[in-house]
């Protein structure tokens, strides 16, 4: 079934009695062309691009839950392409690019809203660094502006600018960042993929992949053993428990990162703040909300809750920078587990294992890129060649000293 | 989270810095190959339960420890010295 605004109101009209189910509830089969482990925006993406890209349609996802119940629906839902390290830089630019015409493509309503990010410089040295990596957007065919301080106190005047610690010194803006809603990507992707002919298998949890000859022939699952030439491992935090079953051990340590909402407030943040020297980032949700976040908790949890003391150095930040803030209350908290690599950059890439392919490692930095990691996924997966805007996101890069160290912060799994 | 030292007794997860999986005890030759060094700095078991991992009491004895915790429910199992373990290379304290 289409969707349309039409539609919206002709059964608004008829008391919403016509709509059906906006993906079928597959069994698996005993084989498929290709198996997907991970039914999150970057699972679904990935079977969304097989299909549309590759003509890959007798495929599965498998989720051992329910679709998107993991990252994707617990994140700040930032989407930004503002990075700077060649190997980043245009693999979120064609991310960008994926989710200016998402909606169109899926026919589905991810309230994309391009409202701009501005990240705050409190230093001589970090406003030449935003010059510097602005101008490296600029090369990559992004936009950037950078901001002085009166420019900033105009776009935001209820930030402190006078405060001690970290002053304002400007600013650096992307206005082609923004927001959008993160379980409609995941079921916006998931629709799409249905409607192509894949097999969307939810409670069905992988509990073994069979290997014959260094070779993966499938899977075994809770609803029983089934076959494929090609498995896709793209479960996030999960990843280190999926490639053990292939008896690998990954680049990757599980951390907890939370974020938080405010109960619904009058229109006051119009765009993504992100104040990096507090940790703390926050936009303002169309119901209201103030969503905002932190850093990691910093040691390796599974627990999907967090700490309390990186709440209240959360909530230091949010008071440092807007003191307003104060007056809000905190309605939710929540955590997701962070798949951390050793240099804070993704893997898209091969196994030792033939036909066993990988999608992890994207720290806290993985919804922006849904669009981008399935395309380069379905691509590698199809061709068995690693598409050209990921190419430098390789398994072996930390052995052959290849790291792709956005922050410069150093290769250990908590630093990024 | 509180985490206990052995000199110092029961304290505040924030009086600790987490270093990491205690992979890092385990140091290679020198001569080693390089996949015994990426074994060591990069690549992780990362389980979903028991764990050990090194933390260093920053601002308490100044010592680094070996804890044995819960990454699901965060319950502290263990604490040593890691200055105590004699064969890094095994699991258990001796």
């Amino acid at each position: 079934m289409g969707y349309s605004g039409f539609k919206v109101i002709a059964q608004g009209l008829l008391g919403n009695k016509g709509w059906t189910p906006a993906w079928r509830d597959a069994a698996p089969k005993t084989e498929y062309d290709a198996i997907i482990i991970g039914g999150g925006g970057h699972g679904l993406s990935t079977a969304y691009y097989l299909a549309k890209n590759h003509g890959m349609t007798n495929i599965a996802v498998l989720e051992k839950g329910y679709l998107g119940s993991g990252n994707v629906g617990r994140n700040t839902t930032i989407v930004r392409a503002n990075y700077y390290m060649p190997g980043n830089s245009e693999f979120y630019s064609h991310s960008l690019k994926l989710w200016e015409k998402l909606e169109t493509e899926l026919n589905y309503n991810v309230m994309h809203s391009q409202r701009g990010q501005l990240l705050l410089a409190h230093s001589d040295g970090q406003r030449d660094s935003f010059a510097r990596r602005g101008n490296a957007i600029l090369n990559q065919g992004d936009d950037a502006e950078l901001w002085t301080r009166e420019q900033v106190r105009d776009f935001a005047p209820y930030l402190d600018f006078e405060q001690t610690r970290f002053p304002i010194y400007g600013g650096l803006m992307q206005w082609r960042a923004g927001t959008a809603r993160h379980d409609a990507v995941a079921w916006g992707y998931a629709r799409a993929a249905d409607q192509r002919g894949v097999d969307l298998i939810q409670n069905c949890e992988v509990t073994g992949i069979d290997i014959e000859g260094g070779r993966v022939v499938g899977v075994q699952t809770t609803r029983g053993p089934i076959r494929a030439k090609k498995v896709g491992m793209v479960a996030a935090g999960r990843s280190g428990q999926v490639a053990a079953m292939a008896g690998m051990r990954l680049p990757i340590e599980s951390h907890v990162m939370q974020a938080f909402v405010t109960e619904g407030l009058k229109p006051v943040v119009d765009s993504v703040i992100s104040f990096g020297m507090g940790h703390f980032y926050i936009s303002q949700s169309d119901k209201g909300g103030l969503v905002f976040g932190g850093d990691l908790d910093f040691y390796a949890s599974y627990a999907a809750r967090g700490n309390l003391p990186m709440i209240e150095h959360v909530m230091e930040a949010g008071m440092t920078l807007m003191p307003m803030i104060g007056r809000a209350k905190i309605l939710r908290i929540w955590g997701g587990i962070m798949d951390m690599t050793p240099d804070g950059s993704p893997i898209i890439d091969k196994t030792h294992i033939e036909g066993l392919f990988v999608d992890a490692g994207w720290n806290y930095g993985g919804f922006k890129a849904v669009p981008a990691s399935g395309w380069c996924m379905a691509h590698l997966m199809a061709t068995g060649e690693t598409h050209e805007v990921a190419s430098r996101f390789r398994l072996d890069r930390f052995r052959t000293g290849h790291l792709l160290d956005e922050e410069g912060t150093g290769s250990q799994h908590n630093l990024h | 989270m509180r985490i206990h030292c052995p000199l110092c007794g029961t304290r505040d997860r924030r009086e600790f810095y987490y270093y990491g999986s205690d992979d890092y005890l385990r140091r290679p030759e020198p001569g080693a190959a390089i996949e015994a060094w990426d074994d060591h700095l990069h690549l992780r078991d990362n389980p979903a339960g028991v764990t050990r991992d090194i933390w260093y009491h920053e601002t308490g004895c100044a010592q680094w420890l070996r804890v044995t915790r819960n990454t699901v429910t965060h319950d502290v199992l263990a604490t040593e010295l890691v200055a105590m373990i004699k064969d890094k290379s095994k699991g258990a304290a001796t």
